[in-house]
């Protein structure tokens, strides 16, 4: 550490607004949000990996095993609902957007921090509404996270709250977009031009225009659910001249661009990761940065390749399956790109960086795995198996966590001031790599196999890949209680870190760690671009 | 923190949120659109049901609506406070007529038994029963729009009353103005979609 006794109060220590936990539930400051938000995130994602284990136990074996068909139902509804809405599409921008945008563009807040802070309790008042609903009326929800009309409509157990929970929390995705892309349009310091921005920046600037214009379709979506269950209008209702298939468009409206809102902010951080641990200039800025916004453009006119089995005509499937095909190159450049900047680098294995890899690694199946799906012909074949959900959990989970645990291990120094025991980071990267692959690749081949999703029971013949998938989740939780381990340990008791620990070149790395109230010690001074480690201080 | 006040900044907030406005609706207006393509008989015959009169009527009021919203911010910025609360009530009272003249517009149709799932609906073909649905939806939502446009005003009124919303400093007057000018966008749609065109 450099000089400790000129280092001003962090702001994990700022008592100048008050003290205790009203502090930080009513503070608006950037970085206590952003905890706020990260917190609140880690909790959900540990009540999701619960039932995702629990679903894991009942398919160990074939027929009920320690719950029956309704409680399943109920389990992969939650799961889905409290990893999607709660966990993925808040995960890295709510999280560490909101704790590191402003430093990264010389700001010293959000433009709207009073607004920021509404977010987060629209968030908390989302989370309670679906917490009543899993306890209160006739069951918790048992429709699975997109609430398909008809069930939904007639089911008695407690969508209508659930739904209500998803339409406050849409709300409060919609204002962190708004925020970000007003504090990334007028704040800006002096000399942060459009190509001088951080990627993550670029990547949260992408991502926050698909949380405000996609969002407000889910609103509708799910308001249009709960006057049908309330009131009964019918205009998802066949029998009241409505179309169930209608449902299926403005849901997916949504929820296929809100993929790019969960992923994209990790190949951000991917993107940061990787030139500060090769030493080298990213490769292709310009391409990255254009590749973020082509993505969520793209990503929001093929929202139909969900429906090719739902009924659509043949010219229709044709075009959303191009357009789905077009996706795939603006990600690709992203991997190239990255696997450029690896090439010739003097690369430096950390932590990080191992979870970056490990997102392309993973990030690289779901993907390909994803062309199988949205070309209709092969999609006919695995819609509704096991390959989707392994598909989506290589994307989500191999994408969006992967990056999320890569910014955990990146930033941590930098939040906390103290740096995590790197040999366990490596330990627990390792099994949490085999424990995922030996969780989700089996499905893939399932999937391929036939089995279909969402079942509590199965043939015999798909047992031995179901007992490797579930002993796949017992590694990975293994891994994850380590990693967890590891990093709140080092809140306490790890060694002090430095301004820099791994000579990074943007603006976050230039003041103390952890950051002082307002981000900047005086003025923030640009004395470099984004990815210029020309003459960077490593200050562990 | 810091106190200095982004006006540019405020104005592109409030953009960003009025996109959003739009897609809220625009979910519904493709909904009408496919229901219009699909039933554009039953369209046309429960359509007639509606009254042009109140429809004609409420457009003029929300247009004179936005109208004196316009003036307020107008009178404000060149300093006249006195004249700005007064157009403030008036664009309230706008409002409140036509909120007023919704209602016996539904109270109407309620009272003919013509409401979502009544027994009266049930019975009439599957289109006019989505064109009703969309009707009571559509309408609806616009009507909370009014009601909340309501209530900003009102604190709008409260602010420029205490000096917080100022000539100097009248961006959040802009802005609610923006916001009364999409509601009133907004019904200059629905209003020939269901009592013109079909």
């Amino acid at each position: 550490m450099a000089s400790t006794a000129s280092q001003p109060v962090s702001f994990l220590q700022d008592k100048s607004r008050g003290s205790g936990i009203f502090s930080w539930i009513f503070s608006t400051d950037h970085k206590r949000i952003g905890l706020l938000y990260f917190w609140t995130i880690l909790t959900m994602f540990g009540i999701g990996v619960v039932l995702g284990l629990l679903m894991r136990l009942e398919l160990i074996a074939p027929g009920e095993t320690i719950v029956g068909a309704e409680t399943y139902n109920v389990f992969f509804t939650l799961h889905g609902v409290i990893m999607i809405f709660t966990v993925v599409i808040p995960s890295i921008p709510a999280a560490f957007g909101n704790i590191f945008l402003p430093i990264m563009i010389g700001a010293e807040d959000v433009a709207f921090p009073r607004l920021n802070l509404l977010s987060w309790w629209l968030y908390i008042i989302g989370i309670a509404v679906i917490v009543v609903s899993m306890i209160t009326g006739q069951g918790p929800p048992d429709t699975g996270w997109t609430f398909y009309v008809p069930f939904s409509e007639f089911t008695t157990s407690n969508v209508t709250v659930a739904a209500i929970g998803v339409f406050i929390m849409g709300f409060s995705s919609i204002l962190t977009g708004l925020n970000f892309l007003t504090t990334i349009h007028r704040l800006r310091m002096p000399g942060m031009s459009w190509t001088k921005l951080p990627l993550f920046v670029w990547s949260l600037y992408a991502t926050a225009w698909i949380q405000v214009l996609a969002t407000p379709i889910l609103g509708i979506t799910v308001a249009l659910i709960v006057l049908e269950r309330v009131i009964g209008v019918g205009l998802f209702d066949p029998a009241k001249g409505g179309d169930p298939l209608m449902y299926q468009h403005l849901f997916w409206i949504y929820s296929h661009p809100a993929v790019y809102i969960m992923v994209l902010p990790a190949m951000g951080v991917v993107t940061e990761i990787i030139p500060t641990f090769a030493r080298k200039h990213i490769f292709g800025y310009k391409a990255i940065a254009v590749s973020s916004l082509m993505i969520a453009f793209a990503g929001s006119l093929v929202w139909a390749h969900h429906m090719f089995t739902s009924g659509m005509s043949d010219t229709a499937v044709m075009i959303f399956s191009f357009l789905t095909f077009i996706v795939a190159i603006p990600s690709a450049i992203k991997v190239f790109n990255w696997v450029a900047t690896l090439y010739k680098g003097s690369i430096q294995v950390e932590a990080p960086l191992l979870f970056a890899l490990a997102f392309i690694f993973e990030f690289s199946i779901g993907g390909l795995t994803g062309l199988v799906l949205g070309s209709a012909g092969t999609d006919i074949h695995v819609h509704d198996t096991y390959f989707v959900v392994g598909h989506f959990h290589y994307t989500i989970f191999g994408g969006t966590m992967m990056g999320m645990f890569g910014a955990m291990h990146y930033w941590w120094p930098k939040m906390f001031g103290r740096m995590y025991n790197r040999g366990r980071a490596f330990l627990a990267w390792a099994i949490i790599f085999v424990g995922f692959n030996a969780l989700y690749f089996p499905m893939l081949i399932m999937g391929l196999e036939g089995m279909p999703r969402r079942y509590y029971d199965y043939l015999p013949q798909y047992q031995n890949a179901q007992v490797i998938s579930t002993v796949g989740s017992w590694v990975l939780v293994v891994g994850l209680i380590i990693m967890f381990y590891n990093l709140f340990s080092a809140m306490k008791k790890g060694k002090p870190a430095g301004r820099n620990p791994w000579g990074a070149a943007t603006l976050e790395w230039t003041v103390p760690s952890p950051p002082p109230t307002l981000n900047f010690v005086g003025q923030p001074v640009l004395e470099r671009g984004p990815y210029d480690y020309k003459g960077v201080v490593v200050d562990e | 923190m810091n106190d200095h006040k982004d006006y540019q900044g405020a104005k592109l907030g409030m953009w960003l949120f009025l996109f959003t406005e739009v897609l809220l609706f625009g979910g519904l207006f493709v909904l009408y659109a496919v229901y219009l393509s699909r039933y554009p008989e039953s369209f046309h015959k429960a359509g007639q049901d509606l009254n042009p009169v109140f429809g004609t009527i409420n457009t003029a009021v929300l247009i004179t609506s936005s109208l004196t919203m316009a003036l307020s911010i107008s009178a404000l910025q060149k300093g006249n406070v006195k004249l700005s609360k007064i157009l403030i009530m008036l664009t309230i009272c706008l409002a409140l007529c036509f909120l007023t003249i919704k209602y016996f517009e539904w109270g109407a149709h309620i009272h003919h038994g013509i409401y979502p799932n009544s027994p009266d609906l049930l019975k009439l073909p599957k289109g006019e029963i989505v064109f009703y649905g969309l009707y009571y939806v559509m309408t609806g939502l616009h009507g909370v729009h009014v009601l909340i446009g309501i209530v900003v005003l009102s604190f709008l009124w409260r602010f420029v009353h205490t000096g917080k919303v100022s000539q100097n400093d009248c961006v959040m007057l802009e802005n609610a103005g923006l916001y009364w000018h999409l509601v009133d966008l907004v019904w200059i749609y629905l209003f020939p979609l269901f009592y013109l065109i079909v």
